[in-house]
């Protein structure tokens, strides 16, 4: 199967703390791939190049065969560790700001998914929990047909139920011709929606392979796994 | 739903239909969910979910009509002989361990005999 995702010996320096350091893997299209450590380990940065927002100290990265610039961005949605609305709109001026941005945003689905998470348009964005925001950035990320899904600790500091709609928004919105790419270390409640994994430590692939597969060889979870690389 | 033992979940999904086979729960000619709502049932990759769906037919449990689904055999023989695989596993393992606790086969033929008496 085609690669949508390919990464050379990249290196990220900032100032003289090295964020990755040549990082080589590869991404086939239409998987859901975990990028698994702890803070510090380098996932932010990683993906921050892949959604075209960093560039490379060295290396090379190729997004369905383009260097990250206008034309990967075209086709990678992104969800950053971060809200990234403003505080003045309400979710109907998200949308319709999705709308303008983005050629491939679909307005249904972002109702449809809206809906779903049981977000109504009318509300103001400063007035949602962190819970409503994930899940009001999340719809909107997942509202575009994109080739690329880059969501960064989606479920990161949400309660139990949120969490559980965050999966299943994210597990109905896969497809065979789409490719996710998702970081967490909440490996424990992700570890079943992923085909593959790649373990980050210190800026560096650690480890990576399919999920099954490693559970197999390794006869343990992934969460346990990740326990023994990064654990104390 | 948690997945807890150390196996692969494509392995642990195979043994959760099949037990509903055995006990009933889903009859010769029933339709398994579709991968789409099993993935969402279970919050599993839905590649994961096409993987048992296609080992457990490679076993004849199950047979996938195009465009239709997926749907449990009607072969009275190979649910029968799933039973006694299922059987014998449980027995074996059981075995195993009261042979690694240090019991003879004698032993746990009597502890068996003991516990069927007192009902």
């Amino acid at each position: 199967m085609a690669n949508i995702i390919e990464i050379k010996g990249l290196t990220k320096t900032y100032h003289n703390k090295k964020a990755l350091n040549n990082v080589t893997l590869t991404i086939e299209k239409g998987k859901v791939v975990g990028i698994l450590g702890p803070n510090g380990s380098g996932k932010t940065t990683l993906i921050k190049i892949l959604a075209g927002i960093l560039r490379p100290t060295g290396g090379e990265v190729f997004i369905d065969g383009n260097r990250p610039g206008v034309t990967t961005k075209s086709i990678i949605s992104y969800l950053p560790d971060r809200n990234f609305l403003y505080d003045w709109m309400n979710i109907q001026d998200a949308i319709n700001f999705f709308k303008d941005f983005y050629a491939d945003f679909d307005e249904n689905r972002a109702y449809e998914l809206l809906d779903f998470m049981k977000l109504d348009k009318n509300m103001k964005v400063d007035s949602l929990s962190k819970g409503m925001m994930e899940k009001l950035n999340l719809s909107l990320v997942l509202s575009r047909n994109a080739k690329v899904y880059i969501l960064d600790e989606p479920i990161a500091g949400v309660d139990p139920v949120a969490r559980d709609q965050i999966l299943d928004a994210i597990i109905n919105n896969y497809n065979e011709e789409s490719t996710m790419i998702i970081t967490t270390h909440l490996v424990r409640d992700m570890e079943n929606i992923f085909d593959e994994v790649i373990f980050l430590k210190e800026g560096e692939v650690y480890l990576l392979g399919n999920a099954e597969a490693l559970r197999e060889e390794r006869n343990m979870k992934i969460d346990d796994l990740y326990k023994e690389i990064f654990g104390a | 739903m948690l997945f807890n033992e150390n196996l692969p979940i494509y392995i642990q999904i195979m043994n959760l239909i099949k037990k509903q086979i055995v006990k009933g729960e889903l009859r010769g000619g029933d339709k398994l969910p579709s991968v789409r709502d099993l993935s969402t049932e279970l919050k599993v990759n839905p590649n994961t979910i096409q993987r048992s769906y296609h080992e457990l037919e490679r076993e004849g449990l199950v047979y996938t009509q195009r465009g239709m689904g997926t749907f449990v055999t009607e072969d009275e023989e190979i649910i029968k002989d799933l039973k006694q695989k299922m059987a014998s596993n449980l027995v074996n393992s059981f075995i195993e361990d009261m042979k690694s606790l240090g019991f003879s086969l004698e032993d746990i033929f009597s502890i068996i005999n003991k516990k069927i008496k007192e009902g």
